[in-house]
């Protein structure tokens, strides 16, 4: 027999819950219960119902038919009283019980009328002419009785008051809205966002407003006449809205011995506490701490729950949700996301406001990102501010590009100006002809668009550019793509969850990892599992060579003409002359078409033929540089306090401590490193992964996160030590921490603004996590298992490794240089 | 049909190129034992493509990363096609050719 599923609540989340696990090909017996004598639809439209600008029969979601055809039985209009969790059944109002293996509860939330007196009629529910609005029952109600009366009053400022306030001037002449706080829509917007949307409701809607304005009582003996309010004034209606807030259905379930606080108590899985068999979502549930009252969670909090109840994905965990809110009111647009005020000393905050037209906007930035924005009266930028909001996305230096679009040179360019030959990706050569094509064939997510065409995939700098292209392109209707969160493309996992699911099933080859939790084999995930691989079980790891990057599996950088380059290792750029003779003789021995100093302080051989790289490298006889791989690449010093005349710390002496110490540490992107005598800074140390700056006062300061590349950033102060010791500890558990948190290609400029060099500190630094000794033990164990490549090369690993794969072209095919 | 090689010459999950009568062909080893065989130079920019990763469906170029459907030779970033030759395994011999 197949397992029973019973879902108790029929609306947006416990419908969307069911499609998610149907999409799953969840094999289960389903039996839905819902209070409302309907088939799921769509609550947020009631806004629209109400102001006639939506019909009733244009909002159904799911139709009864959709339940037959997916063999859900559906039972409307019932109501279930309680759950007997020990016997695993539910109970309807009429005693009729319903045996199930799981259970989820979706009950959602009702209006929560605050107690005024003369709102209810002792026994008869609301007094005649008060309404809540939460239901397609409510709205029909409230508008059957709107039109045949004059005046109204909506209690309650927030979205919902605003839109019914809206929607009832749409049925009778007089609408006024009482507002307990001192401005309106309180829980999104500040005092100024407040205020000039006010004068906007106003002004343009001709609904008036009274803020501060506590409801004493409702008037009036057989019908509302009245509402009184706490300053003795009375406002005359006949019709009532009460839109105070919300309160999660949890009764039921707290009856039946839930946890229940605020909402129904889940945990990541959302799963009701110390229950294995019983799940909630959407607005009953509450999560770390947490009740949603908007319907963009509830869509993340199904997915999840399907994952986990299917078992496509028992380890899919929900982390929470960033609200954005918006109101649904014409003519009148009012957007906003996370903070509304700036909360610390060094939070940017950036502020416009043009009364007469009644806009206002900011924007509250955070270590670059965006933490909080409100847009009132133009909200023209809140695509790009939700987007930045929501993935964390690094903003345009020029700030005021947030909130304006710019024209001219310095401002960004606009895509709808753009000729269709233009070059958008420089790297791999495509324009935007080539971008909208694809778009237009349908593929509507960044990445796959970025997949077919490859803009953006070569040092990345157009991929914003890309992005405003596909989301041009595709007229607003670009789609999220769930992959954007993996830490590779193949296995649908984000790295934290990838990290457990390897170590709870010991994974350690990479086909493992595939067979296990990915089921198809691909390619462009291999390189990024393997470096994860290998960072977790060091030793352990089961290397299998096809994994791995043609790079890393002949330990050289491959050329345009498929010939290496060799780089060998000059610890901190310091050389000596029988170094250099050694290279001059191989150089000279094996015709090696072009010696070259490196941007890292050393010396690249070019131009070796695949097959002689081992008999380059036992002529050289030195480690390799590593200047192929996702890993620890050099340590770029200045000559320091040994020669140069203002140096005040030992620069050459810690750049080769350090890469003594961490040469050749893979992780999911390169690590380039400098340490520099004094600020005077010649070996650019503040825009390194890691720069160390030697200052007076035989103090070191630590920069993390810089970039000088396709990328330019400044690091951002980590510390200031008092040795080179501290230096090298912190050096190493910095880079342990972003090893184990980063994403696959995610380079310390994108990672420690993404997590905020406030918690690397903590972490690093402070260790407030206490994890410190074990990352200092794991990269230890890292260091100690390290091996020059170059040394294996009497043997090859596999059959064919430095076999050519291209035989029949002359090499070399670059120009020599004399 | 004609021997072109031995597979053990190809580690599970790799490619080789092979000579063939002045031709260049790259042969895949996948990792569920069978074989596949395309043109070895990269249609894009000359890259070697045995060089390259692969998995079950397609090949990926080591030097701009353009991908290949390994059995059609369909480019799979826009690029232009690869010839593909028929291959099987007899008995540890790469045979090419119908
Ligand atoms: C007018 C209006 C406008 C809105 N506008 C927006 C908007 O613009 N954007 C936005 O994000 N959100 C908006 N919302 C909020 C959004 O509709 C909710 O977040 C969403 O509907 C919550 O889904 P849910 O499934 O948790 O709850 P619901 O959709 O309320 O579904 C719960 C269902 O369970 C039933 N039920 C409860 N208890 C029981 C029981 N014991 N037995 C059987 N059935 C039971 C209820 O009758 C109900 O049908 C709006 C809401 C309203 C009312
Ligand atoms: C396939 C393309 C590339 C090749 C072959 C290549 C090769 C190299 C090599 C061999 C070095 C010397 C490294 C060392 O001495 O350790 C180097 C340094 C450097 N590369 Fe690249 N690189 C490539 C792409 C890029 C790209 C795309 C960028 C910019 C985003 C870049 C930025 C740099 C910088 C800034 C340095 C200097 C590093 C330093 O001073 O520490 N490289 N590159
Ligand atoms: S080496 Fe020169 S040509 Fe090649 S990626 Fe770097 S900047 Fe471009
Ligand atoms: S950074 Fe300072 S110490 Fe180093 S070489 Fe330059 S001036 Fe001298
Ligand atoms: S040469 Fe193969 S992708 Fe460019």
């Amino acid at each position: 027999m197949r397992p029973r599923l019973v879902v108790i609540g029929n609306g947006m989340a416990g419908a969307r819950t069911v499609e998610e696990i149907l999409a799953r090909g969840g094999d289960f017996d389903i039996t839905m219960f819902g209070d409302e004598p309907y088939g799921n639809y769509n609550r947020i439209m009631l806004s629209n119902v109400l102001a006639g600008v939506e019909d009733e029969s244009g909002i159904f979601l799911n139709d009864l038919s959709w339940y037959a055809d997916n063999n859900i039985t559906l039972h409307t209009g019932t109501r279930i009283e309680r759950i007997d969790r020990h016997a695993k059944r539910v109970y309807c109002e009429d005693g009729t019980e319903t045996p199930y293996d799981k259970l989820i509860i979706a009950t959602g939330s009702r209006a929560f009328v605050p107690p005024i007196p003369g709102l209810h009629r002792p026994g008869r529910g609301y007094h005649q002419g008060v309404f809540a609005f939460r239901t397609l029952d409510d709205t029909r109600s409230m508008i059957r009785y709107a039109r045949e009366h004059e005046r109204a009053v909506v209690i309650g400022g927030g979205l919902l008051g605003l839109e019914a306030a809206r929607g009832l001037q749409n049925h009778l002449p007089h609408v006024t809205l009482i507002h307990a706080a001192g401005h309106l829509m309180n829980a999104q917007l500040n005092e100024v966002a407040g205020e000039t949307l006010r004068a906007t409701i106003e002004a343009k809607l001709g609904i008036e407003v009274v803020v501060n304005g506590r409801t004493t009582e409702i008037q009036g003996k057989h019908a509302v006449t009245g509402v009184k309010l706490g300053d003795g004034r009375v406002i005359p209606c006949d019709v009532v809205v009460v839109a105070a807030g919300i309160r999660a259905n949890a009764e039921m379930a707290a009856a039946s011995g839930l946890v229940v606080e605020r909402g129904i108590v889940v945990d990541d899985q959302m799963r009701c506490q110390d229950e294995d068999d019983i799940y909630a979502v959407g607005e009953c549930a509450q999560h770390r701490g947490e009740t949603y009252g908007l319907v963009a969670p509830l869509w993340d909090q199904a997915k999840v729950l399907a994952d986990h109840v299917t078992g496509v994905n028992p380890y899919a965990e929900y982390h929470g949700s960033q609200v954005a809110t918006k109101l649904k009111v014409a003519g009148v647009d009012v957007a906003a996301m996370g903070l509304q005020a700036p909360e610390r000393d060094d939070d940017e905050s950036l502020t416009f406001t043009e009364p007469r037209k009644g806009i206002y906007k900011n924007v509250i930035i955070r270590d670059g990102r965006l933490v909080g924005a409100t847009m009132v009266g133009d909200v023209k930028k809140v695509a790009f501010l939700m987007q930045a909001f929501d993935r964390g996305l690094a903003l345009p230096e020029e700030r005021a590009e947030l909130m304006f679009d710019l024209g001219g040179p310095a401002g960004e360019v606009k895509v709808e100006e753009m000729a269709d030959d233009e070059q958008v990706c420089n790297c791999n050569g495509v324009s935007k002809g080539a971008i909208c094509g694809v778009v237009q064939g349908g593929c509507k997510t960044v990445t796959g668009v970025m997949d077919k065409t490859r803009a953006g995939k070569g040092c990345g700098t157009c991929k914003p550019l890309v992005q405003r292209i596909v989301e041009w392109a595709a007229g607003g209707e670009v789609e999220e793509d769930p992959a954007a969160s993996f830490y590779v493309p193949g296995i649908p996992m984000p790295k934290p969850e990838l990290m457990n699911a390897i170590r709870l099933h010991s994974l350690k080859s990479v086909s493992a990892v595939f067979a296990t939790l990915g089921g198809e084999e691909d390619a462009k995930s291999k390189m990024g599992l393997a470096s994860l691989l290998k960072m977790m079980w060091g030793g352990d790891y089961v290397d299998e060579r096809d994994a791995r990057f043609i790079n890393d599996r002949v330990h050289a950088n491959i050329q345009r003409d498929g010939t290496f380059s060799v780089v060998p290792q000059m610890k901190g750029g310091v050389t000596t002359p029988a170094q250099l003779r050694r290279i001059a003789e191989v150089a000279e021995k094996h015709d090696v078409p072009m010696v070259k100093l490196t941007g890292g302080q050393r010396i690249d051989l070019l131009g070796i033929p695949k097959e002689k790289l081992p008999e380059v490298w036992a002529d050289l006889d030195m480690p390799s540089g590593y200047a192929y791989g996702k890993s620890f690449r050099t340590v770029k010093t200045c000559v320091g306090s040994d020669f140069c005349r203002f140096g005040v710390g030992d620069s050459t002496a810690l750049g080769i401590a350090l890469e003594e110490r961490y040469q050749g540490i893979e992780g999911p992107g390169k690590m380039k490193l400098a340490v520099t005598g004094c600020p005077r800074n010649c070996a650019e140390a503040y825009v390194k992964d890691l720069g160390v700056v030697a200052i007076d006062g035989g103090k070191w300061e630590i920069y993390v996160g810089g970039a000088a590349g396709a990328h330019i950033r400044k690091g951002d102060l980590l510390t200031t030590v008092s040795t080179p010791e501290e230096v090298i500890t912190l050096t190493g558990r910095f880079l342990q921490y972003y090893r184990e948190n980063a994403n696959w290609l995610e380079r310390t400029y994108a990672f420690v603004p993404r997590v905020g060099i406030d918690r690397v500190r903590e972490i690093v630094v402070d260790d407030a996590d206490g994890i410190a000794a074990a990352l200092d033990a794991a990269m230890a164990a890292s260091v100690a298992a390290y091996r020059d490549p170059w040394k294996d090369r009497e043997e090859p690993a596999t059959p064919g490794q430095f076999r050519t794969s291209l035989p029949l072209t002359v090499l070399p095919q670059v120009p020599v240089r004399a | 049909m004609r021997a072109i090689g031995f597979l053990d010459e190809i580690p599970p999950g790799e490619g080789r190129t092979f000579a063939v009568d002045g031709e260049m062909v790259a042969v895949f080893r996948l990792r569920d034992g069978s074989v596949r065989a395309t043109q070895a130079v990269c249609p894009h920019k000359g890259g070697p493509l045995a060089d390259g990763q692969i998995d079950l469906k397609q090949v990926v170029c080591p030097l701009h990363l353009n991908a290949w459907d390994l059995s059609t030779g369909c480019s799979l970033s826009g690029q232009p096609d690869v010839a593909v030759y028929p291959v099987r395994i007899d008995d540890n011999k790469i045979l090419l050719g119908e």
